[in-house]
């Protein structure tokens, strides 16, 4: 792209920061080749996510397969796991289960922590005194032992001696729903402090005055004017948060409070196979690595994504 | 015109023949962690319809907080004491939904910066739109038939296109007109304009003050023009009232006030204008010291410590606002020893002569003798 190299470099003139990680003449375009790698990654997560229920795979819980088999055995790619499972379709349907809990427990968070923070930011004074003192109580608890807490104040006492059982709370709340609900009430302090910080600094700029002089009323200033504005800060913490939300399911499961067994979520695979010490590995490291990759895509994607709004700024 | 003027609610209404805007006693405090800020005191203003007011004064002499504390827009921290009245309602007590009902849609105001009086992320058209739909009872065609009128009225070309374009596409003169058309879009009766031009380039200062002129003229609005800048308003203001340290030190019809200015502080203003005539190198009058400080206001006339003809009485003993004995009733000044009255009679004319009393070859001697005057008033102080 020859046509292009002088407006490249004037961008990596005025924009070092973003340039030294892609490319300037693809930078210029849009996320950048981290970033395309990175949401490639996880749209085809997302998607076998979705798609898992009609995917030629195995029952995820269904034994028989053979035991501990290795990688590209036949009919089992990545092999099967001490309990003769299939690791594929196990790897499939527990992003299912990670992708629900981490995704649903930072859109509770956006949600929640998003409005509080965002009235906190705007409307300054007493209401933002309050509402700061709240998230920094929140964000003051060690946050794993807080989940941890959290999932065993819902979850139902009676059903944990029947392993296996399918959880119905007395509330009617699945473990999943619990989970979302626990993580989520961790999210919502680490968001809403984001929101309250962008939209602290937005409120204070000329066109929100110039917002109330046209005689807009405080609603339509904090959701027209300043919420677009503090928008891709929160979508790049909701991102990295996506990512502390996988582990955080992970380190619950591990402490035998996530995902119910033999469901699979990434978590859970782990801490099931962490005892196997013999090879073939696979049944330990495909979930680990699955989760490594989508937590590094998901702190990739936030960072580009924040840099191209960031150019969109500068360029004011 | 665009139809948003026609549609203004029952044309000025003046009651008991009032003019538009009364100011009477206005006084703003702001709180603050170190004790009260009185920022604006014993403001008395009246503005009819159609006429223009310059408000001029240095930094933090209280120009723009006078002209948000006339209009409302304050902090929660600030209290606002005496009267504003507006098209004869008062306007100081009133409820938020009362202000929000006239903000906008009976005055409205102009910022300084277009760069940042824009909200980035939403595009031109729905930021005219915006204020229309708030007050006015439009359907989405007419207010996009407005918003391309309001556009088109504050010169702006292809309207239709820059409707779906953001801030940051347009440049700052042309954000600076779209800030305006904002202002404009429902048909205001008085409008603020806060150092409209502060922000833009010289030669695009005079077409927005020129647009704002233009506007005014059509709309029969009256206006509020905040500035730093003395020749800003010598063109376009009928009256000028000079602030310096939350108080107005003179207030005069524009004429009147460049040609018989009585306040010591006026007369340094206009003394550091630079002017084309003096000779090249000249050194720029300025005003020595800094404003006084707010939260600790001097006893006397405030402007006692930076004034050169200063006495004992001015710092002491505050002068009030009134007019000349047996002058003109409409010139009002704050001085107990006016300039022109005391002394012999200096005014912008008399400089200027001065200045061409200059010979070409003086220009050498001239600068040396600056500096040197310079020096010595250094170490004075």
């Amino acid at each position: 792209m020859p046509a292009e190299t002088p407006i490249a470099q004037l961008n990596m003139a005025i924009e070092p920061a973003a340039a030294d990680e892609t490319p300037a003449a693809v930078k210029a375009k849009g996320i950048g080749v981290i970033g395309w790698v990175a949401a490639v990654w996880l749209i085809l997560v997302v998607v076998v996510a979705i798609l898992a229920p009609v995917l030629p795979i195995d029952d995820p819980e269904a034994p028989g397969a053979g035991r501990a088999l290795p990688l590209f055995t036949e009919g089992h790619v990545l092999g099967t796991d001490s309990s003769q499972r299939d690791v594929l379709s196990r790897l499939v349907w527990g992003a299912r289960a990670s992708l629900t809990v981490s995704v649903g427990a930072v859109a509770m968070g956006m949600v929640f922590g998003g409005t509080l923070g965002l009235v906190s930011g705007y409307r300054r004074g007493r209401i933002d005194t309050i509402l700061s003192s709240l998230f920094d109580v929140m964000l003051a608890f060690p946050q794993l032992v807080l989940a941890l807490s959290l999932v065993a104040f819902l979850k139902p006492t009676a059903p944990q001696a029947g392993a296996g059982e399918v959880v119905e709370a007395a509330g009617g709340l699945t473990t999943i729903q619990i989970l979302i609900l626990a993580l989520g009430i961790i999210a919502i302090p680490l968001l809403a402090r984001i929101t309250r910080a962008t939209s602290l600094t937005w409120s204070q700029r000329e066109f929100v005055t110039a917002a109330r002089a046209q005689g807009a009323k405080d609603l339509r200033i904090m959701i027209r004017e300043v919420l677009p504005n503090a928008l891709p800060a929160m979508f790049s913490i909701a991102l990295l948060s996506v990512g502390i939300a996988i582990i955080g399911e992970g380190a619950l499961s591990v402490l035998g409070m996530g995902v119910e067994p033999p469901a699979p979520s990434w978590g859970n695979m782990i801490a099931e196979n962490r005892s196997v010490s013999r090879a073939p590995l696979n049944a330990l490291f495909c979930p680990v690595i699955a989760l490594f990759l989508t937590v590094m895509a998901l702190n990739y994607l936030g960072d580009a994504i924040r840099a191209r709004f960031d150019v969109r700024e500068s360029s004011l | 015109m665009s139809t948003a003027i026609d549609a203004r609610p029952a044309e000025g209404l003046p009651v008991d023949g009032e003019p538009l805007l009364v100011v009477d006693d206005l006084s703003t405090t702001f709180a603050t962690p170190r004790g009260p800020v009185r920022a604006v005191e014993h403001v008395d203003l009246s503005l009819p319809r159609g006429r223009t007011l310059g408000i001029v004064g240095e930094s933090g002499s209280g120009k723009s907080v006078l002209s948000r504390s006339i209009m409302g827009l304050m902090p929660s921290y600030a209290s606002r004491t005496g009267s504003v009245r507006f098209e004869g309602v008062e306007m100081l007590g009133a409820d938020h939904s009362t202000l929000r009902k006239v903000w906008g849609a009976e005055m409205s105001m102009i910022f300084q910066d277009p760069m940042t009086a824009l909200n980035p992320v939403k595009k031109i058209g729905n930021q005219i739109t915006e204020s229309i739909k708030e007050h006015l009872d439009y359907s989405s065609a007419q207010r996009r038939d407005t918003a391309i009128a309001l556009l088109r009225s504050v010169g702006i070309p292809e309207p239709e296109r820059r409707l779906n374009q953001y801030p940051h596409e347009l440049s700052g003169g042309m954000r600076q007109r779209v800030v305006i058309a904002i202002a404009l879009a429902c048909g205001p009766a008085l409008l603020f304009a806060d150092e409209p031009t502060t922000a833009l380039d010289v030669t695009v200062q005079a077409q927005i003050l020129d647009l704002i002129a233009d506007q005014q003229e059509e709309r029969e609005m009256a206006v509020i023009l905040v500035t730093h800048d003395l020749g800003v308003v010598a063109t376009r203001a009928d009256e000028i009232a000079v602030m310096y340290g939350g108080r107005i030190v003179e207030q005069a019809p524009t004429a009147t006030l460049f040609r018989e200015m009585r306040h010591p502080y006026t007369e340094a203003l206009l003394r550091s204008i630079p002017r084309l005539d003096l000779p090249s190198h000249t050194r720029l009058e300025a005003i020595s010291g800094r404003p006084p400080d707010l939260l600790h206001p001097p006893a006397g006339c405030r402007f006692a410590a930076r004034c050169p003809y200063a006495q004992d009485r001015c710092r002491t003993e505050e002068p009030p606002l009134v007019a000349e004995p047996g002058g003109r009733a409409d010139h009002l000044y704050r001085c107990w020893y006016p300039v022109g009255i005391a002394r012999e009679q200096t005014t912008l004319d008399t400089i200027a002569e001065e200045a061409h009393v200059r010979e070409p070859g003086d220009e050498q001697a001239v600068d040396l003798e600056l500096v040197d005057d310079d020096a010595v008033e250094g170490n004075v102080d």
